[in-house]
């Protein structure tokens, strides 16, 4: 399998590192010490087209593939995780369900605005009771007329607050099967911010990404005009699953990044900080952990860009996506963990972006399908 | 409207600087980009375009590797791209290499033609006023802001401690500055656009009123006798163990020392 990038790849990069280096990276530490969203940064990439690249022109789009919205998200975690989260939330999961299930008028009135960057993406599958056990989802939505009216909460949504368009997955019907068991069905909407009864809870506190903004969504009888139903009504989980499929690929771009731009500190880093007389990347056992440590990203780098190729080829590619993000995840963790360690007592403090990046690592083996859901989507294949 | 902007691939002095055997720079073996004062000359004209409405073109003479700023021009708005490249045309002084452009200029309707200042590589500042004086058309140099008025080009040009600002009939030809705008990022669609695009080659068969004498290596009336890099003088001094008062009296006696004061 050739992974050297062709030309347009390789200038896309170039232009993705740049914007990263010149306009993620002296922001980073501001934005996770203040918590606030990096409008200003967001503002510019919506301007570039950097929120449509995977979306075809007719669309308002870039009209180029996956692995360039991959490298986009590669690019910008590995200089500020909060940046690369924003795009990566934007696109996988509002833009793209939208263009795979949307109809031409849903397109035309929701995908075209979002892929130009003159409107922002959201998410809603999470509930306070309902993570990775999708069946205990509570948000309901009953067919009332011509609309649809929505009731309940969702929570940990990326984007959050600073989204305008959201897609939000909700209950539907409730099916009880011949022993009696009872099972729901869901029901993908395009919910629009301003919409009456649709309103915002709490932001979370979070541990890393601090500027993406985390908020809690209530939905308190909130009428959605029937057309605003995605795909066909009683679809919503296989919707949202798809999706996680497509979004799991740029959380593992971004979990890769984070990783690689750990070890690229950690080898400044290491060369510069003396004791007993010389650099400290002149002892082995700095050697051995930096090669272990760019040998893990090298591998994670590899999977995670067969998964974005498989999603340009293929039309399941569920398996390749959880590999991909199973494993930059633990990579990420890993690397970031003895990034800090290899830095001593400054690892430890703000001034290191290493710090950051094991705080911002933590989240991709947890968010869009944690560690242990990506086992069971690869343990279910392997053994169907 | 139609513009020109002409742009050169220089090798990025932040990567370091190779030398060859003879003296002369290994451009292969060092990264390249759009000259800097070139790129701001470039975004001038697609602000102009997004503006006014425009054609842009952008032209750059070098080796066929050149073809790649073409592109990323391309990727950041320009129309087209034309590269003049043909090795009698290579070992070009400021006068060759105007010679070679003038007459590749020819060719082309334009209304208003834009260089960089000067390029990081050479720091002459001479071609863009030379193509002009080829083309006998006015130049405006030094442009820290260019607008559009009517059939005529308003310029603000860099002087010293203030700006003067001169107008001139189209076709001119105008010299930015890097300080002129901060250009644009490439958008990705852009980029995929521009490597679909073709480009337009030219040798030396292209160029319009040009006389052999005044091309390439053997045209060029400047000799080079030798290059180098930057060597320096002496290590300098460190002196840390020094009280305000001691380090000014230091300084002082050394700057008399030398003479400077």
């Amino acid at each position: 399998m050739d992974f050297t990038l062709d030309k347009k790849h390789e200038m896309a990069q170039n232009l993705f590192r740049d914007f990263a280096v010149n306009e993620a990276r002296p922001l980073a530490q501001e934005t996770d010490e203040t918590e606030v969203f990096p409008r200003a940064t967001v503002e510019k990439m919506q301007k570039y087209g950097f929120m449509g690249i995977a979306v075809p022109k007719e669309y308002g789009g870039q009209g180029c593939d996956p692995l360039t919205y991959v490298m986009c998200v590669e690019e910008l975690s590995k200089e500020c995780g909060t940046t690369g989260v924003i795009v990566s939330a934007h696109s996988s999961l509002c833009c793209d369900p939208i263009l795979t299930y949307g109809t031409e008028e849903q397109k035309q009135k929701y995908l075209v605005p979002l892929a130009k960057g003159e409107k922002l993406g959201a998410f809603a599958l999470t509930e306070p009771g309902a993570g990775t056990d999708a069946q205990g989802a509570q948000t309901k939505a009953i067919l009332d007329g011509d609309e649809y009216v929505l009731n309940g909460s969702k929570c940990f949504i990326t984007n959050g607050k600073e989204a305008d368009i959201y897609i939000v997955i909700a209950v539907t019907e409730v099916q009880t099967d011949a022993r009696g068991r009872k099972k729901k069905r869901f029901s993908a909407f395009i919910v629009e911010k301003g919409t009456p009864g649709f309103s915002f809870g709490t932001k979370e506190k979070k541990m890393g990404i601090r500027g993406s903004s985390t908020y809690e969504l209530i939905f308190e009888d909130c009428r959605i005009p029937k057309e605003n139903l995605l795909g066909a009504p009683g679809k919503g989980f296989g919707i949202a699953m798809h999706t996680l499929d497509g979004g799991r690929i740029g959380i593992a771009a971004q979990a890769l990044r984070i990783a690689e731009g750990a070890l690229q500190r950690t080898i400044e880093f290491t060369n510069e900080r003396k004791q007993f007389g010389r650099s400290i990347s002149a002892f082995q056992n700095t050697q051995f952990q930096l090669a272990n440590m760019a040998t893990k990203v090298e591998a994670a780098k590899l999977l995670v860009y067969k998964a974005a190729q498989a999603k340009a080829t293929q039309k399941s590619y569920s398996v390749e996506a959880a590999m991909a993000k199973l494993a930059a995840a633990e990579v990420a963790m890993d690397v970031t963990t003895k990034a800090v360690q290899l830095h001593g007592g400054y690892g430890y403090t703000r001034e290191y972006d290493v710090e950051r990046m094991m705080r911002d690592a933590k989240i991709t083996e947890i968010y869009e399908g944690t560690s242990e859901v990506q086992r069971m989507v690869i343990s279910a294949n392997i053994l169907n | 409207m139609n513009i020109v902007v002409c742009i050169k691939q220089v090798p990025d002095t932040k990567g370091g600087v190779v030398f060859n055997a003879d003296g002369t720079l290994n451009r292969a073996a060092m990264l390249a980009i759009m000259n800097p004062d070139d790129k701001a000359g470039l975004e001038a004209a697609l602000r102009l375009k997004d503006e006014y409405g425009a054609h842009v073109t952008v032209l750059t003479m070098g080796l066929p590797k050149a073809e790649e700023v073409l592109r990323e021009a391309m990727a950041m708005g320009a129309d087209e791209g034309i590269l003049v490249t043909d090795r009698v045309l290579g070992g070009a002084d400021t006068w060759a290499t105007s010679t070679t452009i003038a007459g590749a200029l020819r060719n082309i309707d334009y209304d208003l033609i834009i260089t960089g200042r000067q390029a990081i590589d050479g720091d002459t500042a001479q071609v863009g006023p030379q193509i002009a004086e080829h083309l006998g058309i006015p130049a405006i140099s030094y442009a820290q802001a260019i607008k559009i008025d009517g059939d005529s080009v308003v310029v603000e040009r860099q002087f010293d401690d203030r700006y003067h600002v001169l107008k001139a009939k189209m076709p001119c030809l105008v010299t930015a500055l890097s300080e002129l705008n901060e250009p644009r990022y490439m958008t990705p669609g852009g980029i995929f656009d521009a490597l679909e695009k073709d480009i337009t080659v030219w040798g030396r068969a292209d160029l319009k009123d040009v006389d052999d004498s005044n091309l390439g290596l053997s045209g060029s009336p400047t000799k080079i006798a030798r290059a180098s890099d930057k060597v320096r003088k002496s290590e300098g001094e460190l002196k840390s163990d020094l009280s305000a008062d001691e380090a000014a009296t230091y300084i002082f006696d050394k700057l008399s020392e030398n003479n400077i004061i």
